[in-house]
């Protein structure tokens, strides 16, 4: 290398596909066959959860609260997941649709985050008989809200869209790495401090009675995620369109130029 | 002031180079070619996009399209250390004295630390070497920042404003400053809105940015 | 090598030179060690048994709340933007200040702790053991605040989001520190020494590529 270049290559196909004005046109065809799909999902998810399924021996039918419960937890991570492809996309691509993802991302993620501990909370109850346990899984969920709401409060912090975007990025792959070490380190502590004398969620199998609502439900909730998740980006598009739209009428209203 | 050190003969070229910044349009197309000994005076109003192409061209801020290359850099060679760029900001500690700021950034930047002294000297600063840097008005904190371009040479300058905050002798010093850069055949992009009163000379380019230009 | 030193010894130049600094440091780490007496009452025996805690808790606020410290003053003066053409990556220069900040602010907290030590009814061992504990995790701490500052070094109002992003991540740093000073019958003291001295090398390894990385995009 003699010379050192600073450049801008031409778009791929994925790229063109993914540009704000055309997902905007694209995406538009998806939004009522995604909520069509998912109400459905649920239809058929509600009905074997309450009645196509078995009371738990044991625990009765608080059991059917993991029919939700287990979803909410499976989707906190799945959007850490999403949040951290999307970072990447920031980082290395500069993409603007991978920031409008990525701020579209966390405040689902902070919710679902924040149901599958409340009902956890509900399920405690009955179960431990206290709302809240230290246990191992409960805390970790803990601390992944209080990452999410980090990352909400950064978002929230920035005037500039876009360098939160790639500033976000970079704190979401910081917290990509810290999350199984803060996981390790919480499983740590819950052996030492308390001896696995707990109702343990994950028994050796899961009957197949309870596994079909189970997944049935799963389903229907991953659809109704990406449904809120294609909304809420369609939404930031057009915000960010306003915006620039704002931008260029005020810039020639005053006259930017000498 | 000794303009004899041989710098590194290099090149730059700017091609069709697009900048936006946040949410604004910047300029487009701005395209200019810098041989040894070479300048270009980039002009235009606040907010043109000034400070934005300097720190585009120290590879600070990524370009909307177009391309800058730097030509005749030696293998494993980077631009980024060939360069000054002395912003708005002039990167000087309020803590430090006048002679630690300086011999810090000479450390830092791999300058010769022998030079320190007359770099000092050179910049009018005699004297007040082992002042601390938060009594220096805003006129020597200038020139301070601008000892750097003495006490280290590198043939790559990116000055914003080099002249603002100085008296009428400071300016001339900068001028001169610059003219012996060129002369040993160093490169600079100079920001300015204020004349220089070397854009007549035959090495020297002019540019004006506005949105749509050039 | 002449770039790190010349980094080294500015910083803590500088550092030194601000002694108000050192002094709120210190300030803070004992008055949320003495406030948790005054929350709880004077029972001594309770207070021994919380000391490991109260001493993590203390150490952990007042280190994060030095954030500012790291690169705040090098963003505002436009060093940071000099930094990027310096003849050592940024990655070095990085390195070097977390270097100092430990010194300015890890070290002077392991100097205060046998004062938290009396109040809390510590015995010698346990001083001990928090001496050392705070020697393995207070690097990581440094390291963790140097990656908050960095993500929020661009920021005018970023002096509250820095330690509320950066809380969460510190969580083990915390567990594995007050369990290094909790039971070693069954050798979980010494396991947690390990995990945390490993934690502060990985995450002084690491941080100087993630925070350069997020100043490099601050500097945008």
């Amino acid at each position: 290398m003699s010379e050192v270049k600073q450049t801008h290559s031409e778009p791929g196909w994925f790229t063109r596909l993914a540009h704000p004005g055309l997902f905007l046109g694209w995406s538009r065809h998806i939004v009522i066959p995604l909520a069509g799909l998912s109400t459905i999902a649920f239809a058929i998810g509600l009905y074997l959860a309450f009645w196509g399924s078995p009371a738990d021996y044991q625990m009765g039918d608080t059991v059917r609260m993991m029919y939700v419960h287990v979803p909410a937890a499976w989707l906190s991570q799945f959007c850490y997941a999403l949040m951290f492809a999307s970072a990447i996309g920031t980082l290395v691509w500069r993409h603007p649709m991978a920031d409008v993802s990525q701020k579209a991302a966390a405040p689902l993620g902070a919710l679902f985050t924040a149901l599958a501990l409340f009902t956890g909370a509900l399920w405690g109850r009955p179960t431990w008989g206290t709302y809240w346990e230290w246990d191992g899984r409960m805390t970790s969920t803990l601390v992944l809200l209080l990452i999410y709401l980090g990352i909400i409060a950064l978002w929230r912090a920035f005037d500039d869209q876009l360098k939160a975007a790639r500033i976000v990025a970079v704190f979401t792959l910081i917290g990509a790495v810290n999350i199984p070490i803060i996981k390790f380190s919480v499983d740590w502590w819950h052996t030492l401090h308390q001896p696995a004398s707990v109702f343990r969620l994950d028994g050796p199998t899961i009957a197949p009675e309870i596994l079909t609502p189970l997944l049935a439900m799963t389903l229907a909730f991953s659809l109704l995620f990406m449904l809120l998740h294609l909304v809420r980006m369609r939404t930031e598009v057009r915000k960010r369109r306003v915006r620039s739209l704002e931008l260029a009428q005020a810039r020639a209203a005053k006259g930017a130029r000498p | 002031m000794d303009a004899t050190p041989r710098l590194p003969q290099l090149s730059l070229r700017i091609d069709n180079v697009t900048l936006t910044r946040g949410e604004f349009d910047l300029f487009e197309n701005l395209s200019a070619m810098l041989t040894p000994g070479e300048a270009l005076v980039l002009k235009g109003a606040n907010g043109a996009g000034k400070s934005s192409a300097l720190l585009a061209l120290a590879g600070q801020l990524p370009i909307k399209s177009g391309e800058i290359q730097w030509l005749g850099l030696g293998k494993e060679e980077a631009a980024d250390s060939q360069m000054h760029l002395i912003g708005h900001l002039p990167a000087i500690q309020r803590g430090l004295t006048v002679r630690e700021n300086l011999a810090f950034w000479t450390a830092l930047y791999d300058g010769d630390e022998a030079i320190l002294d007359s770099a000092i000297a050179a910049a009018g600063l005699s004297g007040l070497e082992h002042l601390s840097c938060s009594v220096l008005s805003a006129g020597q904190t200038r020139r301070l920042a601008l000892a750097r371009l003495v006490a280290i040479p590198r043939p790559i300058w990116l000055l914003d404003e080099p002249t603002s905050a100085l008296d009428a002798e400071g300016s001339l010093w900068v001028e001169t400053l610059i003219g012996a850069h060129l002369a040993a055949g160093g490169l600079a992009v100079i920001a300015t809105h204020l004349a220089l009163g070397i854009e007549r000379e035959p090495n020297v380019k002019v540019k004006t940015l506005s949105e749509f230009t050039l | 090598m002449k770039g790190l030193k010349a980094i080294l010894l500015r910083d803590l130049r500088l550092g030194l030179r601000q002694g108000g600094d050192l002094l709120t440091l210190l300030l803070l780490f004992i008055s949320v060690g003495i406030l948790v007496p005054f929350a709880i009452g004077p029972d001594t025996p309770l207070l021994a048994r919380l000391a490991p805690a109260i001493v993590w808790v203390a150490a952990l606020l007042a280190q994060l709340l030095t954030h500012d410290r790291l690169f705040r003053a090098d963003f505002e003066d436009g060093s940071l933007i000099a930094f990027h053409h310096a003849a050592i990556p940024l990655e070095a220069i990085v390195l070097a200040k977390l270097a100092i900040h430990w010194i300015l602010t890890g070290l002077p907290l392991m100097a205060a702790t046998p004062f938290l030590a009396v109040m809390l009814g510590m015995d010698m061992t346990m001083l001990g053991r928090a001496l050392f504990a705070l020697l393995l995790g207070t690097p990581a701490l440094s390291a963790f605040v140097a990656l908050s500052a960095s993500v929020t070094v661009g920021l005018k109002r970023g002096g509250l989001v820095a330690p509320v992003l950066i809380l969460p991540l510190t969580l083990p740093v915390l567990i594995f520190g007050a369990g290094m000073m909790g039971d070693d019958t069954f050798g979980a003291a010494s396991q947690a020494g390990l995990f945390l001295a490993a934690l502060s090398l990985a995450s002084v390894a690491l941080t100087p590529f993630a925070a350069a990385l997020a100043l490099r995009v601050s500097g945008e």
